[in-house]
């Protein structure tokens, strides 16, 4: 497998465009019309169908956010009634993390990749895959319709018996949203668990697959096995709603926590469906990057089963102070904490892949460093949480809107972003300008820590959560976090005009930019519509770098 | 010449020497197309029997708390016809075992009967709930009343005459979590005996041989997966202390 | 060697369930059927559930195997089944352990 680009420096990946082509037809230009693109079956078109709706929804999930941090501004509740920001910080959350994080890498890079990377032609049932296209929008449309309609204001978790019995707001429109897109996600998840146990080119065992191709394994499991309990949950909500049942009304002989219950066995999972693409992405790019293979593949393989498995069991974290029993709550604490370990297990096998790589620093590592400290300190602020007598005080502050933040945007978002400079060219052929492109990482780094830290001060210090008012000697420090969204925000708007900009007039990009490894990059950039024209023979590991000494030409 | 160390036009794949009409572009063989599309039906189900799970969670809660009150209200159903139909379901399972069975071997008059006995068999049940279903939710008369936030007529969801809100709590859960149950596996029905129907018309127009009849397969396996949640649900739901 | 003939042939044997075993399973529904209704009405005091819930599970065991010819299929098939199950317990038996648990501390008094 020769490169067809010649490296002007082995030290950076980078590489010039001389000789790079692009070629005649590939997926994008092979059709077009409307019909081409909203009845494709293509899994790469697909990919960016949910790209720009993702895309989408991400600003629309953003300008709830910013409403938030400027109500934030000063300690009274003086922009919006408590009424209004309740709704704010709801829509903030429920398009954030259903309609944004959960589909975001799966749906957008793994459609995209998981054939590529496994020598196959297409997902095994592309029509499905439309179909799961089609549920994300009409879901959205219903969450769209619950904030023209007047938001809901619930809070995302949707809690019983405010959210059955009491609350006026556009709940049953909003519930519906949410089940809709659960079932693009189940169906996402089904896809994938197929194609890679029948799909795998000849030769490519499990052991040779990329850890993006595991990551993304691990995380249908979950949307197969978590998605519907909360999907059942949201149905017996409406029921309880619309026909006022009792199932979750304590005044009637029914429990509220049996509402948590069914609602975190699936949302405690779920946050794991966001992280673990991300990681399968870090996995990829800290390889690509430090042109080593990754330290520790099986482990790493295993950790994301391991991550998979055990986030099913510590649900209960999130209820330690709703009324479950100690022993229950003693036994859900203890897996928490267990929990953290194949993470740890992640960090400290990436870390070792940098050890004596050739490391550098295009964009897609700058937000992989940014990835591995950010998740981590999330991470660690995690087992604070998990210590019940810890928990009991900063429940419901911004202690734990921060340790998600971390996670959440440090972590996934950061991956994100990783993960579409990397494949840019793969996808559209172009080369993404890397001087804007670094600049925004640094803001988006800045933005981040500016908004998010002081979070963790204050909600140790007790500033509460979901309160649009708070004491005055906390003012400072939310003026800061207010200040850093702003520039986080714009550190997000930058991509999407260079990004828009390089479709048409970046460089070219060629096969292989980055000189990297995979069945992804053996084929043009774009790829043609089916992929590859004879199934590929695998016969050797993916991340099969071998170690290049840096030299100067 | 494009580059990328694969050279190949980008477009159509060859034509496979006389592919099969049925084989889809991306797959090799018409073995990894029915292997991928079983083993997808499979991982649906998986899928359905957590989402059942939820609602039986639900149960168990509350008839750990309310024995009593779930034994009174068990005892108002009607165990003949939970009987018949727990036989019904069984019997259109052996029906659409026995429709594959004849895809294995061709026989083509064979699936149709199958299938159409089994849809009778699976309208024969819908029916059966029916009648029990207004025998339960709809009395003589609706009525009016209640807090329903988009039905004010939430009343008409009674046990026998009585308004639920007069229900004892322990026997309006119950009822509750009945028709949820119930109801959920009656949507999976209706929803089979739809593809149902559909599988019906192409097994008239002799779609399905021995070497194709993937859709048969797979309905199959969805319609016996209906059948084992209706296994459990008639314990759970229909014999709860009945012995006194 | 043309990659597409290397394609290992994952795909399971195709076995034909012989009819007589489909109408032996059937009946064995059937009977089953009807002795859980009968146990239903024997008082067996606590065992009453889990007699009820054990006849059910080979029903169901029953048309698992035999139906849907689980005990013919691949090892994976056999596996997404048992995962299944499997997930279904956690979900049940962690919930549980709240609820059996509730009781078992009073309340926590004030300390005046």
């Amino acid at each position: 497998m020769s490169p067809d680009i010649t490296p002007t420096s082995t030290a950076s990946a980078t590489v010039t465009a001389a000789g790079a082509v692009m070629p005649a037809r590939h997926y994008l230009n092979e059709s077009g019309g409307w019909q081409s693109w909203l009845l494709t079956t293509d899994h790469k078109r697909i990919a960016l169908l949910y790209l720009f709706s993702i895309t989408a929804l991400f600003f629309v999930g953003g300008f709830f956010a910013l409403a938030v941090r400027l109500e934030l501004l000063t300690p009274a509740g003086d922009l919006m009634t408590s009424d209004t920001y309740n709704r704010a910080f709801t829509l903030h959350g429920v398009v954030m993390v259903f309609f944004f994080l959960i589909p975001s890498i799966p749906a957008t890079l793994g459609n995209f990749l998981l054939p590529l990377m496994l020598g196959a032609k297409d997902l095994a049932f592309p029509r499905i895959n439309l179909l799961s296209w089609y549920l994300y929008i009409i879901g959205a449309a219903f969450a769209v319709a619950a904030m023209v309609g007047g938001g809901v204001d619930t809070g995302w978790t949707f809690y019983s018996p405010y959210s059955s019995m009491a609350s006026n707001s556009r709940v049953l429109t909003g519930a519906v949203g949410v089940f809709i897109s659960g079932f693009s996600s189940i169906l996402t998840g089904l896809n994938f668990i197929v194609t890679t146990h029948r799909m795998r080119a000849p030769g490519m065992t499990w052991f040779r697959m990329p850890l993006f191709v595991w990551a993304h394994y691990a995380t249908s499991l979950i949307m197969i096995l978590g998605t519907p309990v909360v999907a059942i949950t949201i149905l017996l909500l409406a029921y309880e709603r619309v026909l006022r049942v009792g199932i979750f009304d304590p005044n009637i002989g029914g429990d509220p926590v049996l509402f948590q219950h069914l609602f975190w066995f699936y949302s405690h999972p779920a946050v794991y469906i966001m992280v673990l693409p991300g990681m399968g992405v870090i996995s990829e790019l800290v390889a690509a990057f430090s042109r080593k293979n990754i330290f520790g593949y099986s482990f790493i393989a295993f950790s994301s089963l391991a991550i998979a498995i055990l986030g099913f069991l510590v649900w209960g974290h999130h209820m330690f102070v709703a009324g479950i029993t100690p022993y229950s709550a003693l036994v859900f604490s203890i897996i928490s904490f267990l929990v953290a370990v194949p993470s740890a297990v992640k960090v400290f096998n990436w870390t070792a892949t940098l050890y004596k790589g050739s490391v550098s620093y295009e964009t897609p590592m700058l937000y992989t460093f940014g990835f591995i400290g950010l998740f981590l300190i999330g991470g660690l602020t995690g087992l604070f949480l998990a210590s019940l007598g810890l928990d009991v005080h900063v429940h419901d502050t911004y202690f734990v809107v921060a340790h998600f933040h971390y996670i959440m945007v440090g972590g996934t978002l950061m991956a994100y972003l990783g993960g579409l400079h990397y494949w840019w060219p793969k996808i559209t052929g172009k080369l993404y300008p890397e001087g804007w492109a670094k600049l925004s990482a640094l803001m988006v780094f800045v933005g981040f820590n500016l908004t998010f830290f002081p979070q963790f001060i204050v909600g140790y210090l007790g500033m509460p959560r979901r309160y649009h008012m708070y004491p005055p000697e906390f003012q400072v420090l939310n003026v800061l976090s207010t200040a850093g969204a702003t520039i986080l925000g714009a550190g997000y708007v930058l991509p999407m005009i260079y990004f828009a900009w390089s479709w048409r007039n970046g460089r070219i990009a060629g096969s292989n930019p980055f000189q990297a490894r995979g069945l992804e990059w053996e084929t043009t950039s774009p790829p043609p519509t089916f992929n590859f024209d004879r199934t590929p023979l695998v016969t050797e590991a993916t991340h099969s770098y071998a170690h290049e000494e840096a030299r100067v030409a | 010449m494009p580059d990328g160390a694969l050279a190949h036009p980008a477009g159509h794949p060859p034509a496979h020497a006389a592919a099969h009409p049925r084989l889809q572009h991306h797959f090799d063989t018409l073995g990894q197309q029915k292997d991928a599309a079983s083993l997808g039906m499979w991982v649906f189900i998986a899928q359905e029997i957590m989402f059942f799970g939820g609602m039986f969670t639900a149960y168990m809660v509350f008839r750990m708390w309310y024995p009593a009150g779930f034994a009174a209200a068990s005892n108002e159903l009607d165990i003949v016809l939970g009987g018949i139909n727990t036989a019904v379901l069984i019997g259109s399972s052996l029906t659409v075992a026995m429709a594959v069975h004849a895809s294995q071997e061709g026989r083509q008059r064979q699936i149709v009967w199958y299938l159409v006995a089994t849809l009778v068999l699976g309208v024969v049940f819908l029916v059966i709930k029916y009648f029990e279903y207004t025998a339960k939710l709809f009395p003589h008369h609706l009525h009016a009343g209640g807090e329903g936030v988009l039905f004010p007529a939430v009343g008409w969801f009674d046990v026998g005459a009585t308004p639920l809100a007069a229900v004892a709590p322990e026997v309006r859960i119950f009822m509750v979590i009945y028709f949820a149950l119930t109801g959920m596996h009656a949507l999976h029905m209706v929803v089979g005996i739809g593809i149902l129907l559909v599988i019906l018309w192409m097994a008239r127009r002799g779609a399905f041989t021995p070497k194709w009849y993937t859709p048969v397969e797979i309905f199959g396996l969805y319609w016996h997966f209906v059948d084992i949640i209706w296994i459990f649900l008639f314990p759970l739901l229909y014999l709860v202390n009945r012995h006194h | 060697m043309d990659p597409q003939l290397a394609r290992v042939e994952e795909h399971e044997h195709e076995h034909i369930v012989p009819r007589s075993l489909y109408y032996a399973v059937f009946a064995a529904l059937m009977v089953l059927t009807a002795v859980t209704v009968g146990a239903a009405f024997v008082d067996l005091g606590v065992l009453n559930v889990g007699v009820a819930l054990g006849i059910a599970v080979v029903k169901a065991a029953l048309v698992v195997l035999f139906f849907m010819h689980v005990k013919y299929s691949s090892r994976l098939v056999q596996l997404v089944v048992l995962a299944s199950i499997f997930w279904l317990l956690i979900l049940f038996l962690i919930t549980l352990s709240d609820y059996v648990t509730r009781g078992w501390m009073a309340a926590p008094q004030l300390v005046r």
